[in-house]
């Protein structure tokens, strides 16, 4: 297919560790489709960062190939096809929400206007308008990881990748940001590569869930979402939606069960 | 005005085991004039002559304060601050070794620290002989310094400042090869994300991480400097400075123009410490990394 923005095929990466080898990623097929929000769901271990990180040209396969907009990952990355998301919001002590936003701006030479017109724009996106003079430590850990959202959204990159942003949150304001993130992706039509440990969390976020498990970490299912683009939550209480998270929850078993 | 209690305290007790030095050091001589002149002293007298001698052993504060007063203020109040008598003077001579080691000492430092960080072959190789420079004493090396720039016609600020420069580097290349590594993998792989060039990531990330480890090393360097320069001026005989008044002050055995001069180097050696605190206190609220 033409939309193909993501290629794995028969992906593997063994790290040498001092403990013997350690398979991380054995033979990984998958295509994500431009527009796609997949979610890669597994217990610890089974791979779900590495394969974000080999996505992103931050890790190396050992075998296999993967492609993203069709080039390598160390191509795509140059060409700064995509905006990655840490756990840790990691923003920069010593510089404003402003600062921080327009910092991988200033790293590709975006000039002045631009870049005051891309922080407007994302902080709009992320819902912290008003609060670019504030410095890190004076938000909350949700604002703080919105703000790095929008500096990942910053240079207009089609990819996002995120690597559990909402896990270090609690439950309420997890919900809020899954909300406003459903909104931010059907307003920019942003292809979004999600890594989460929670059922529901993929459930209602994603059209394509990716079900992983470990030893060596692989993908047991891929499911497509049936549910409607537009989410309000409670979406979560319908059958439909019961019936996936079963799917998935059925899928995380039976990569457990072999272990 | 809690925390003035501790160190009201500490400060009178120091006060009063160098009276008592004073005294138990400089009877010997007391006794010794008094059996010269055939007479007896009381207690009372025996105090008065330790607490007034004219090259004690150990000289009382009051006796050290009066030499550093007359060497300072006095002057200021006569107009003649930067008469060779004045400590002002000398201070200043040294001082501005100090700085200008300290200058050029913090600058290789960062320098060097770059280079260990950014070159594997300088990382592999360079430490060890930082190292060794430092476990070399600084009184061998000082005479030869001051003895091959003579002789290239390099003299006065220049040889003190470079003997300066040699003790401040090491403690700025130990702290900041240690501050640029300080952002972790996640703060790497971020840059590398945006495809940013070594020199972005060292800007824009090292270099500010590395902050809250350079003023501790700047403390640290800064008073390895006024040590150098006082042990450059040392060897030359040199006529001006702190180190010089140490000098003549011993030959002569003033012990009271040796006190005094130790102490204002002490005095400036805080003030200079404080001044660098005052920046770091500063710098690093405004960085968020207080
Ligand atoms: N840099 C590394 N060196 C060695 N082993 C690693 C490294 N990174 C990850 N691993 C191992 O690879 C496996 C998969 O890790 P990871 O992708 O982080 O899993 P997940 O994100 O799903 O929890 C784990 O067993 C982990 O210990
Ligand atoms: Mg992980």
């Amino acid at each position: 297919m033409n939309d193909t923005v993501i290629s794995a095929k028969n992906l593997s990466l063994t790290f040498q560790t001092n403990d013997g080898p350690v398979h991380a990623l054995k033979d990984v097929d998958l295509e994500i489709n431009k527009g796609d929000f997949v979610s890669f769901i597994g217990p610890s271990g089974c791979g779900k960062t590495t394969f974000l990180r080999c996505m992103a040209d931050l890790e190396q396969p050992t075998a296999g190939d993967i492609t993203v907009n069709g080039v390598s990952p160390k191509a795509a990355r140059e060409a700064r096809a995509y905006g990655y998301v840490f756990q840790h919001a990691g923003l920069y002590p010593w510089r404003t929400i402003d600062g921080n936003i327009r910092l991988p701006l200033e790293i590709m030479g975006v000039d002045k206007a631009e870049q005051d017109a891309a922080v407007q724009e994302v902080l709009e996106l992320v819902h912290l308008e008003g609060f670019e003079k504030k410095y890190p430590w004076q938000l909350s850990g949700g604002m703080q990881q919105r703000a790095s959202i929008a500096r990942a959204l910053a240079f207009h990159a089609d990819i996002l990748l995120m690597d559990e942003p909402f896990g270090a949150l609690d439950e309420i304001v997890r919900d809020h940001l899954n909300e406003q993130l459903l909104d931010l992706w059907a307003r920019t039509n942003k292809t979004i590569g999600f890594v989460t440990h929670s059922i529901p969390e993929a459930v209602y976020l994603s059209t394509k869930i990716v079900v992983m498990s470990p030893r060596p970490g692989r993908i047991t299912d891929v499911i497509e979402s049936t549910l409607p683009k537009e989410r309000p939550l409670d979406i979560r209480d319908s059958p439909e939606f019961i019936e996936i998270a079963h799917r998935v929850r059925d899928g995380l078993r039976a990569g457990h069960g072999d272990d | 005005m809690r925390n003035l209690f501790p160190i009201l305290t500490v400060v009178a007790a120091i006060f009063a085991l160098w009276y008592a030095g004073s005294v138990v050091l400089n009877a010997p001589w007391a006794y010794d004039k008094a059996e010269r002149a055939g007479v007896e002293l009381t207690t009372k007298e025996l105090i008065a002559d330790t607490m007034s001698q004219k090259k004690p052993k150990l000289p009382p504060p009051h006796q050290v304060g009066a030499e550093i007063w007359k060497t300072t203020g006095a002057m200021v109040a006569k107009g003649r601050a930067f008469s060779k008598r004045s400590l002002i003077y000398h201070s200043w001579i040294t001082l501005s070794a100090t700085l200008l080691g300290f200058a050029l000492g913090t600058g290789f430092g960062i320098i060097l620290s770059v280079g260990i960080v950014y070159n594997r072959s300088m990382d592999m190789s360079v430490m060890p002989w930082v190292i060794a420079s430092q476990t070399i004493p600084i009184l061998a090396i000082a005479p030869m310094i001051i003895v091959v720039l003579n002789a290239v016609g390099i003299s006065g600020l220049l040889p003190k400042a470079v003997i300066s420069m040699y003790l401040s580097f090491f403690p700025v290349v130990v702290g900041m090869v240690k501050g640029l590594r300080s952002p972790d993998h996640m703060q790497v792989d971020q840059m590398k994300t945006w495809n940013a060039s070594r020199a972005q990531e060292f800007w824009k990330l090292r270099l500010p991480s590395s902050m809250p480890f350079l003023f501790p090393s700047l403390k640290v360097a800064m008073a390895a400097s006024l040590v150098g320069a006082i042990v450059g001026e040392l060897p030359t005989g040199a006529v001006a400075g702190l180190g010089a008044r140490l000098l003549g002050g011993s030959y002569y055995g003033q012990t009271i123009q040796i006190w005094s001069a130790l102490i204002t180097a002490a005095v400036l050696a805080a003030a200079l410490v404080g001044i660098i605190g005052m920046i770091q206190k500063v710098v690093l609220k405004r960085m968020g990394m207080a």
